[in-house]
């Protein structure tokens, strides 16, 4: 069993982007394979916030990249508005692209330092169109504008006169240009200050309504995470975890790796209780050779033979909120059938 | 939960600082990167320094340390370690002093870590060269450290070199040579920024368990006030080379002061937060240090200045108790601050509306403000 399955998927009509068993894999030497992303299903409705976390390596930009054919994944589908975006010809995913733009971590090095700031957001317009320059002009105005940077003064300038904020708006303008549905943004204030990243945040929230975007929001700060996103799923190893609505994934994680990445998080309040236990490194498994049945048994405090042996199922915990894990820190509703089925005749609890 | 940092024992001070400043010279001009520091640390205790880039929190840890900062320095004021006083030494003092009793643990472990030897040579000749041991006796002792650190199958990974490890496990190598020759005091600057969440919790464990066995003081310099809240003695915020509050940990968050603080601790996302909550969002970019401008520093950002605060630069006082400092004249919580708030959201300011509203605004617009009252480049 590859999936983790797709409970949590919701209806079709709901939803405008549905990625279903997702799976990315990397050569490595020796003939190895890294299982990047193994059996990955999400959906993100129109004008949501889906938020994906996790530590690095566990896949989370490699999944929201896939979603936009960056690069294509080895398999699953990638439904965008009904359409299956994996099987379009090159020319048909090219004119799909202008939907789907992306903005990446670092704001400084995704704008080409040698050219005017103007030229850089009205570089979308120049593949498509209005040719027109004037109206181009004005779009680009336009897009500056809504991110909060003055186009008089930005236009003839290049991105290193620009602070590394400034450089994320303008980026975000670029993205913006063409007017897309989908942006996925790729840990777009990790490499911020924090009082830069709250103005970030901020904009970001204003454009979506403004637009009626819908984004997806990789970070692994969980405190961002959950400020931006109307959905959170948490990644672990190539794998799903948990996919819920925010407040009630920090209100009552069920997986036992969201409440160790929530128990891990600096809060900035002297009297939030720190576990001052933890001192050893868990043993990081790898990507290249992934444990068997769940990934996360190895750093798991309630792992079983059952963990080992079967892969949990994504099963639902309430209406908003998924888990796979066979131990959940919270009642689940309806009991796992697959896993209950290999149960051998001892319990496993 | 039981213990959080040193408390307790009447300790001797260390380290006393005093009006240190660090200036570069560039062609532009000389950059006060760190402009007039002063404060002391006692031994046991943990001081936690909190500024974000370009706030001179690193460049002012490794004045202290007298790591060389190129031949452009300009370094005035006074340190003194143990009654000696740092400044005035002479480098093959200093090497007496390096390692034996003062250390330093790095943001990015692979950097500071040589990348073609292997890890249990890097702890050894540290030990080695300082304690005057031989060699069995080295390794013993670095066995003895990175088991100390928590490294696990210490005399297997001896052999490894620093590319075989994870980024954790980097980071509690450096950890144990740093702590090698038990140091007084240890600088930690920004240990855990290159690490994921679970990992920077370990090693943060890890140090505060290491401060408290070997009763040694430490400096936590980090741009995130989560890092500190529930793990220093003391915390300084620093702004633009200048420490501007400085206070018990548990009081700076409680009665906080200056409005700096105020902003950097409002404009944190945090887990107990509903989503979507509007952030306080601090207008502006941090300061050019060449043209810094007029008054206080922090005033073309800062939701309630006023004249005077662009006028006249406050120096730091103390509140209601000597141990809680601040530079400001319009302190978070006084009638007159909030008399000065009103002011400024009935007339508009950007700085006031982002802080109050998230109102995005412009890093221009603050530019332009300082620029036209005279002060900036």
């Amino acid at each position: 069993m590859a999936g983790t399955g797709k409970a949590h998927l919701r209806d079709r009509a709901e939803t405008l982007v549905r990625v279903e068993d997702l799976v990315m894999e990397f050569p490595a030497p020796g003939g190895k394979k890294v299982h990047a992303v193994s059996g990955i299903s999400l959906d993100v409705a129109e004008g949501e916030t889906l938020g994906i976390v996790g530590e690095s390596g566990c896949g989370k930009s490699t999944t929201a990249k896939a979603m936009i054919q960056l690069p294509p994944p080895t398999s699953g589908s990638v439904e965008f508005d009904g359409t299956d975006i994996t099987k379009l010809s090159p020319e048909e995913l090219r004119q799909m692209r202008t939907d789907l733009q992306i903005i990446f971590q670092d704001p400084i090095s995704s704008l080409n330092p040698r050219r005017k700031v103007g030229e850089v957001v009205a570089e979308p317009l120049r593949v498509w169109g209005p040719s027109d320059k004037n109206e181009q002009r004005v779009k680009v105005d336009t897009m500056l504008d809504a991110v909060g940077i003055d186009p008089d003064v930005a236009r003839d300038k290049r991105a290193h006169e620009f602070s590394g904020g400034q450089c994320q708006r303008i980026s975000i303008a670029r993205a913006l240009v063409l007017e897309p549905r989908v942006i996925i943004c790729d840990e777009p204030v990790s490499a911020l200050d924090v009082s830069v990243q709250a103005q970030i945040l901020n904009l970001l929230e204003d454009l979506k309504a403004k637009y009626n975007l819908t984004l997806v929001f990789i970070a692994h700060d969980l405190a961002v995470v959950k400020n931006i996103s109307d959905r959170v799923a948490v990644m672990y190893l190539g794998k799903l975890c948990e996919v819920s609505e925010s407040n009630e994934l920090y209100a009552n994680p069920a997986h036992p790796y969201t409440s160790l990445l929530l128990g891990s998080s600096p809060e900035p309040d002297p009297l939030a209780t720190i576990n001052l236990e933890v001192v050893e490194e868990a043993d990081l498994p790898s990507p290249i050779n992934p444990p068997s049945g769940c990934r996360f048994r190895t750093r798991c405090p309630r792992a079983t033979e059952l963990c080992e042996r079967v892969e949990p199922q994504i099963q639902k915990v309430t209406d908003n909120h998924y888990v796979a894990c066979h131990f959940p820190l919270v009642e689940v509703e309806d009991l796992d059938e697959t896993a209950v089925s290999a149960l051998p005749q001892h319990e496993g609890k | 939960m039981e213990s959080r940092g040193t408390v307790g024992r009447v300790d001797r001070k260390i380290l006393v600082v005093e009006d240190l400043k660090t200036h570069f010279k560039l062609p532009a001009g000389m950059v006060k990167a760190v402009d007039g520091v002063s404060f002391d640390l006692k031994q046991g205790q943990t001081l936690g320094v909190v500024g974000e880039s370009g706030s001179g929190k690193t460049v002012l840890s490794r004045t202290i340390m007298r790591l060389t900062l190129g031949n452009n320095v300009h370094t005035s004021g006074r340190v003194s370690f143990e009654d000696r006083d740092i400044l005035s030494l002479s480098n093959k003092e200093m090497q007496k002093i390096w390692g034996l009793e003062m250390a330093m643990v790095f943001q990015d472990p692979m950097t500071s870590l040589n990348p073609v030897v292997k890890i249990g040579r890097q702890v050894t000749e540290h030990v080695r060269k300082h304690l005057n041991v031989s060699k069995s006796e080295a390794k013993a002792t670095a066995l003895q450290l990175l088991k100390g650190v928590r490294i696990p199958e210490a005399e297997a990974r001896f052999n490894a070199y620093p590319h075989q490890l994870s980024g954790g496990m980097r980071q509690r190598v450096s950890i144990a040579i740093a702590l090698a020759c038990g140091p007084k005091i240890l600088f930690a600057d920004e240990p855990t920024t290159a690490l994921d969440v679970t990992v920077q919790h370990q090693i943060l464990n890890l140090l505060n368990l290491q401060q408290q066995e070997r009763h040694m003081a430490m400096i936590l310099v980090t741009h995130d006030l989560g890092v500190v809240a529930g793990r220093t003695n003391d915390i300084a915020v620093m702004y633009a080379g200048k420490i501007v509050e400085k206070a018990p940990t548990w009081m700076l968050f409680s009665r906080v002061q200056h409005p700096y603080t105020e902003a950097l601790l409002r404009s944190i996302p945090r887990t107990n937060q509903k989503n979507h909550t509007r952030l306080s969002a601090i207008a502006g970019r941090p300061p050019d240090l060449i043209n810094p401008p007029q008054g206080c520093k922090f005033s073309p950002r800062c939701p309630y200045a006023q004249d005077k605060c662009r006028e006249e630069e406050p120096t730091l006082q103390a509140a209601q108790s000597d141990e809680h400092q601040f530079a400001c004249w319009y302190p978070v919580g006084t009638p007159e601050n909030k008399e000065a708030f009103e002011k400024n959201l009935a007339a508009q300011l950007p700085q006031t509306l982002a802080f109050a509203e998230g109102k995005v605004v412009d890093e221009s617009v603050i530019d332009n403000a300082v620029a036209l009252s005279g002060g900036g480049s």
